[in-house]
């Protein structure tokens, strides 16, 4: 095979910007650096914002404390979360970049079955650049995979497939289990390596983990905000789950794709299931009512950009979701704070990359 | 919460045999069939006599058992449509079925893989159609539910179909083959999940496994293409029925999987000289997709049977119309679900 005279640019270098929240230390980004070090980094510091968290030499980024996000956004500051991963968003409000990958400090590079190691930020800018297949089911999974196609009997009118807005990784080691699950298989690890990407079908729904996760900040950027979390609120750890489906009955909506599978990081930090269950508990209740709501929202025809979704989802969260509790208000104001975040930081007149 | 084993004596394996010569088929399967009771059914267009190896226990129906127990039917029990005759005769609960060109798949090292033992354990676990378990199988080993899985919803339902998949030749349509005649499907996906709720798929009948008394009556040889050949990509009734079952399973609240099994599907036929015979199957896909997004069933149909007459009456309606094929499948599944009704309750003798 020719090689090329000049070295190719890693892909998207320019157009993408790895987000990640952080308390504790960066030092996970040296396993990480063969693989990272070409791109931008935003690192938002969640927490004590004296503390002085050390980015390793050589990466290029911007880091973001409490106070930070305090002064960027004044009174709408309140609709970051504190004391909580959720905090990422931030992140993504920021960002002037059309891909996010973003990603926790305790994940690690991963290898395949052959023992190489698993580029993640790579496998998600595959899945992003590649259509998705939200309409019919593949049996064989990714069709625009090398090696797969779309088996007999799929139309030939839907191979064209969808805009990829999500890629959805998965985690080797650590599963990302509830808390009750946590404290029934303690010592369970998954070591089963499941070699393919796939669209979840229009119409489905599905927890969405943001410890390994990739968008295009462009399709659907508008719609990963991850809730009211941590301080001062009665729940946790439902963040990205609150963004998944969020963003999943928006991108039904517009017929955009969400992937889910490859990339494989290595989550090394199973983290206290008894400090868990006290974040969860709430959610473990009140997700009951929610995904029967998620399940049945529908949206106006004159809902034609994420935005407008988003808006219309608020006032449908807090119509009916706000019997549950008095969270749900909140929420649902935090969601338009939100947006108006967006749209002030992100105005439309923005020359696209 | 413990689910049923499945007993060797609850599950039929029925056999197609498109070609005269069985032995080195069964052989290859002997591991896995001998302790289960074989259907076998010889394709009534074969002329020539059956070679079976010894060591099987089997049921052997010819054409002229066909006929004594099917009576006057206009459904054609021919190619590849005959292996539903051995659902219709089949008094098992469940049944696997594998095409005759597929033997068992390898793992790396070199052992083989047991489609059956796979496919009776997809149809014992539950399916979870109604939220994506991103950890796929949630009752595997080693697997579980993730967080935000809604705890209500744990329990699953009934998984009624298993369809698994192929390595080597890839169950391709003519021009995706022809276009990629050095293609081979060596990407072993070791997973099995549910087909959601509402998603379409294309059933391909190559490598399936089913609750026979829940959803026999949706899995039926109803679309045929005119120009129906000898090859799989010359064929459409398995991915016709596929819908309907599917359709018929999130009406019913019942489960479909897709996955593993893999089995090895050995190199046959030419798809460039396929693509000289009308892409009839796949300019009819094109119709169908919107009719069956948009099949609703009533409350009243509790039974697959009940179902299907729904689904025959709409596409006589809707699709007949736009291809006399379709009308010719309406009529099909309605003699279909009278042939269950007649034949699959009473005991058949086949022919010495």
């Amino acid at each position: 095979m020719a090689h090329p005279a000049t070295p190719i640019s890693p892909p998207l270098k320019d157009e993408l910007d790895i987000v990640i929240p952080t308390i504790r230390n960066l030092d996970f980004l040296e396993m990480w650096r063969p693989f990272f070090q070409p791109y931008h980094l935003i690192i938002v510091q969640d927490g004590d914002p004296t503390k002085t968290i050390r980015v390793p030499d050589g990466f290029d980024y911007e880091l973001y404390n409490r106070n930070d996000i305090n002064r960027i956004l004044g009174p709408k500051a309140s609709c970051i979360s504190f004391k909580d991963s959720a905090c990422r968003c931030f992140g993504f409000l920021v960002s002037k970049k059309k891909y996010i990958f973003t990603i926790d400090d305790d994940c690690f590079v991963a290898k395949d079955p052959s023992g190489k190691d698993i580029n993640a930020l790579a496998q998600h800018i595959n899945n992003l650049l590649t259509p998705s297949t939200p309409f019919f089911f593949n049996t064989l999974y990714d069709p625009y995979r090398e090696g797969a196609d779309f088996v007999r009997g799929y139309p030939f009118s839907f191979r064209q497939g969808a805009s990829t807005a999500i890629s959805h990784g998965l985690w080797l080691n650590i599963p990302d289990y509830d808390a009750p699950t946590q404290l029934v298989k303690p010592l369970e690890r998954n070591t089963r390596y499941v070699d393919a990407v796939m669209t979840i079908p229009k119409g489905t729904l599905f927890p969405m983990c943001g410890m390994n996760l990739g968008f295009d900040r462009e399709l659907i950027g508008p719609a990963m905000y991850f809730g009211l979390m941590g301080d001062g609120q009665p729940i946790g750890r439902y963040d990205d789950m609150w963004a998944g489906w969020c963003t999943k009955v928006i991108c039904d909506h517009l017929s955009l794709g969400v992937k889910t599978g490859l990339p494989y990081i290595w989550h090394s930090k199973a983290s206290n299931p008894f400090v868990n269950l006290k974040k969860e508990y709430k959610g473990i209740y009140w997700q009951e009512e929610i995904i029967p709501f998620f399940q049945s929202v529908s949206f106006p025809g004159e809902c034609t950009t994420v935005q407008e979704c988003y808006i219309e989802l608020s006032n449908q969260v807090k119509e009916k979701l706000g019997h549950i509790d008095p969270y749900f208000e909140k929420l649902g104001d935090a969601m338009v704070t939100w947006i108006e975040a967006w749209d002030e930081l992100n105005p439309p007149s923005k020359a696209t990359a | 919460m413990s689910h049923p084993i499945i007993k060797d004596d609850e599950v039929d394996v029925v056999i197609l045999a498109t070609q005269p010569d069985l032995t080195s088929f069964l052989e290859e399967w002997r591991p896995m069939f001998s302790r289960y009771h074989l259907i076998i059914i010889k394709d009534p267009d074969m002329q020539k006599d059956l070679k079976i190896p010894e060591g099987f226990n089997h049921d052997l129906y010819m054409k002229s058992d066909m006929d004594r127990i099917l009576g006057s039917t206009s459904i054609r029990f021919s190619g590849y449509s005959c292996r539903y005759f051995g659902y219709l005769v089949s008094r098992k609960k469940y049944i696997v079925t594998v095409d005759d060109d597929c033997v068992p798949a390898k793992d790396g090292r070199g052992f083989l893989f047991d489609a059956v033992a796979q496919h009776i354990s997809n149809l014992r676990f539950p399916a979870t159609p109604f939220f994506f378990n991103t950890l796929y199988d949630p009752y595997q080993k080693g697997a579980d539910f993730v967080r935000g899985y809604p705890f209500s919803l744990r329990n699953g339902v009934k998984c009624v179909l298993s369809c698994g998949l192929w390595l080597n030749l890839a169950d391709y349509d003519a021009p995706t083959q022809a276009l990629k005649p050095d293609e081979r499907n060596s990407r072993y996906v070791d997973a099995v999940l549910t087909v959601p709720l509402k998603a379409m798929m294309p059933l391909s009948g190559i490598n399936i496994a089913f609750d026979r008394e829940v959803i026999g009556p949706a899995l039926f040889p109803g679309l045929r293409l005119a120009g129906e050949g000898k090859q799989r990509w010359e064929t459409i009734e398995d991915i016709w029925c596929g819908m309907c079952a599917k359709v018929v399973c999130d009406h019913l609240s019942l489960g479909v999987k897709s996955g593993t099994p893999y089995v090895w599907r050995k190199e046959t036929g030419n798809a460039i000289e396929t693509l000289k015979k009308e892409w009839q199957g796949m300019k009819l896909m094109e119709e169908v997709v919107p009719f069956f997004q948009s099949v609703k069933l009533p409350e009243t149909a509790v039974v697959a049977e009940d179902c299907v007459l729904e689904i025959a009456t709409m596409v006589k309606k809707r699709l007949g119309p736009v291809d006399p094929l379709f009308g010719q499948a309406a009529d099909a599944m309605v003699e279909w679900v009278r042939l269950w009704k007649a034949v699959a309750s009473v005991s058949p003798t086949p022919g010495v």
